[in-house]
């Protein structure tokens, strides 16, 4: 009996059995672009980036599972103008100042940015006013970048054992906390050590004094467009740094 | 402390009474300006002054922030010389982290980055922005009175100033990451040296880039002997000279000691750590201008204003230590017969010697195998406060920061070149406006030797990107009730339509 496998933009994509369609397109090094998705994390579907169309109905590929002859579009200009209105969406919410952030070149959400050909903001920023959290002797937490990902939380939870991070509040509202009841990072037992330390795909999570120590043209995305590295883990805080 | 008054600053008689003249934006210069004359009936100028018209804020919003993002941040202050802003925030850091002996491969890195610098803004200043002015006059016909005039008529020079400026932008590029706006320098150091292969690729084009500058040095010689007494009085004003000069007094764009001379070239101070920069000088603050006005603090704002940059540099070092700048430096000194030279107009022969310096220095640096060295940084014990001293392209730039326990900036505190260059250009307006357009009918040709004069600085008024070559002249006359009774130039069609043109 032959693989499952689905129709992917058109290509028979092979999958094996509970592995859902963003998994199914990553064997099959396909891109289909995300932010809360992390192979080594419980897909969450938050982010909505990944968004595709499976036998016409919109879903998240990290959360749907994939099934025998399903057809699902991914790569169209439908679904790559509504992500892009997500991407125009996460930038105005929060402070995203890509050319003087340490994580330019690192950064997941400014890798989709350009692979998605974002060219404005288009929406009114919102300029949030979010001080930053200095506190912790390694690490500083720059809470303008922060897209609500999660990873962070879940890295905290389910590995780390710690239960550091988690966001408050609802809607628009939204934000991410430290578990202390200072507020402040230094007043938990986070450690540099912790995988919640290498987990953030953006510049909230920094190691402390790195900065620009890596050169232009040696970061993750200065080599090569997100797009052609599928299935390498998203590039993650401090552990992308140093020359 | 009394307030400084000049003649001209601030009409004498009614104000009400006189009719107003602005000339803005000033063009072909970096970032927003605006001169505002002030006529009485005769048509003789009873007020002239430069206005800077932007707030920018980074003082303020750099606070909060880490302090390793600075160097990158607050280079974005500008897009001309933004490498200067970025090693003057990194030399003020090293001090926070405690490297105040840099590895040598890290310090030669950002004195070539710095060199690169030097060489890419003077070639824009003197090609791109002033040689109209000086190749086809200061009244010439304005629609040929730019870049692609001279490119037109002058196609050999106007290629050796855009290679020259691709050069020291390669050189930018190669030690910063990129051509604007790079990461090159860190707080204790630098992120990466040069290959032996990239040292090669400039350094096959460095003869070729060291003649064009003799070139340009040649250019401007000629410019000065064919008419020496425009160029020795236009807009002339007496006053002191500052700057950094490098140990044994020569010429150092990257590090040194401050120096001041009066008018007359006695020193006034030598060898003051820029850490003591606040006791040297200080700012005073006037109603009509964003900018500041310092001066030497011993000698107090009327007469303690002070010039800085290319002209202000070569006549307080005591030598430059590369032969064919040192040779032309002599040259210059020789020119001003035993006197300090006040002249606007020599701004322009300082600034292609110093451009020539900056060629030889990339050739000597170039050939150092520090270059390719793999120490990059040094660390030491962690200070709260650091002060970083440069000299960029247009004069003395100090950075000064406070750094908390916690790594973040508490503190900042920014003196740009052209902040110090305040007064001398307001000075050079007034004596421009009095000389040449005092009972004239004013014509844009006229306006424009106020520009040139302002031009001789070569300003960076807000170090601003977006302005450079999208700035067209604009022109108002209004009565004195404020009303536009005429309107000369490329005024943005929105404007034009709303007031009959002359």
């Amino acid at each position: 009996m032959n693989a499952p496998s689905l129709l992917l933009d058109g290509l028979p994509v092979p999958f094996s059995d509970g592995q859902t369609i963003m998994e199914a397109a990553t064997v099959a090094g396909i891109f289909i672009p995300h932010l809360c998705h992390h192979p080594e994390f419980k897909p969450q579907g938050s982010c909505k980036l990944c968004t595709v169309k499976a036998n016409g109905r919109y879903v998240s590929a990290c959360t749907m599972p994939a099934k025998d002859g399903m057809e699902v579009e991914n790569n169209s200009p439908d679904l790559n103008d509504k992500r892009r209105t997500l991407l125009q969406m996460l930038f105005v919410e929060g402070n995203h100042f890509c050319p003087s952030c340490e994580k330019s070149g690192n950064c997941l959400l400014q890798a989709l940015a350009y692979e998605l050909e974002m060219l404005t903001p288009h929406f009114t920023q919102f300029y949030p006013d979010r001080p930053v959290d200095a506190s912790h002797p390694e690490v500083l937490l720059d809470f303008n970048r922060c897209i609500l990902c999660e990873l962070c939380v879940r890295a905290s939870r389910d590995v780390d054992r710690k239960n550091v991070f988690a966001l408050s509040g609802r809607g628009i509202g939204k934000h991410l906390i430290v578990n202390a009841e200072s507020g402040r990072l230094a007043d938990t037992g986070f450690s540099l050590a912790d995988k919640a330390a290498h987990v953030c795909p953006v510049g909230v999570i920094l190691e402390k004094r790195q900065g620009f120590l890596q050169p232009i043209g040696c970061r993750r995305y200065d080599l090569q467009p997100i797009g052609m590295q599928v299935g390498r883990p998203p590039a993650t805080g401090s552990s992308e740094q140093g020359s | 402390m009394a307030t400084a008054a000049f003649p001209l600053e601030t009409a004498t008689t009614d104000s009400g009474s006189l009719r107003r003249v602005a000339l803005d934006p000033l063009s072909r210069v970096e970032g927003h300006g605006k001169v505002t004359l002030l006529l009485d009936d005769a048509g003789q100028v009873q007020q002239a002054r430069l206005h800077i018209v932007e707030f920018r804020g980074f003082e303020k919003f750099i606070q909060g922030r880490p302090y390793w993002e600075v160097p990158v941040m607050v280079q974005r202050l500008c897009g001309i010389c933004p490498v200067s802003h970025h090693l003057a925030a990194a030399k003020a850091l090293d001090h926070i982290v405690g490297a105040d002996d840099l590895p040598p491969t890290a310090e030669k890195l950002r004195r070539l980055m710095h060199a690169g610098q030097i060489l890419q803004s003077h070639a824009l200043h003197f090609f791109h922005l002033s040689s109209p002015d000086l190749l086809f006059g200061f009244a010439s016909d304005a629609a040929r009175r730019n870049i692609v005039g001279i490119a037109a008529a002058h196609p050999e020079i106007a290629r050796q100033g855009v290679l020259l400026r691709r050069f020291g932008q390669e050189i930018i590029r190669l030690t910063a990451g990129r051509r604007v706006h790079g990461t090159g320098a860190v707080p204790g150091g630098v992120n990466r040296a040069l290959s032996r292969a990239e040292r090669a690729q400039l350094l096959a084009e460095i003869d070729q880039v060291i003649a064009w500058s003799r070139q340009a040095v040649q250019l401007v010689k000629r410019l000065h002997a064919a008419d020496p007494e425009l160029y020795d009085e236009f807009g002339t004003s007496r006053s002191n000279l500052l700057s950094i000069v490098g140990a044994g007094g020569v010429l150092d764009f990257y590090d040194g000691r401050l120096r001041a001379r009066d008018a007359d070239g006695r020193l006034l101070a030598d060898a003051v750590h820029v850490r003591n920069y606040a006791e040297l000088i200080s700012e005073e603050v006037k109603p009509w201008s964003y900018m500041k006005f310092p001066f030497l603090t011993a000698i107090g704002p009327q007469e303690g204003w002070y010039k800085v940059g290319p002209l202000a540099r070569m006549q307080n070092c005591d030598a430059i230590a590369t032969p064919l700048a040192e040779a032309e430096r002599r040259e210059f000194i020789a020119h001003g017969g035993g006197r300090v030279i006040h002249a606007p107009l020599a701004y322009h022969w300082a600034r292609m010697i110093e451009m020539l310096h900056a060629a030889e220095a990339i050739k000597d640096l170039l050939h150092d195998d520090d270059l390719s060295g793999s120490e990059l940084r040094s660390s030491g014990a962690r200070h709260h406060e650091g002060i970083g001293v440069i000299e960029a392209p247009r004069g003395t730039l100090i950075h000064h920061y406070r750094v908390g326990d916690d790594d973040l900036v508490t503190m900042c505190n920014l003196i740009v070149s052209t902040t110090h260059n305040n007064q001398p250009m307001n000075e050079a307006v007034r004596r421009v406006a009095q000389r040449h357009l005092n009972g004239h009918e004013l014509t844009e040709g006229l306006l424009n030797h106020i520009e040139v004069a302002i031009r001789c600085f070569d300003p960076c008024l807000s170090c601003a990107t977006h302005a450079l070559g999208k700035m067209p002249l604009q022109l108002e006359l209004q009565d004195a009730s404020g009303r536009v009774i005429g309107r000369q130039g490329s005024a943005p069609a929105d404007l034009s339509s709303a007031a009959g043109s002359t």
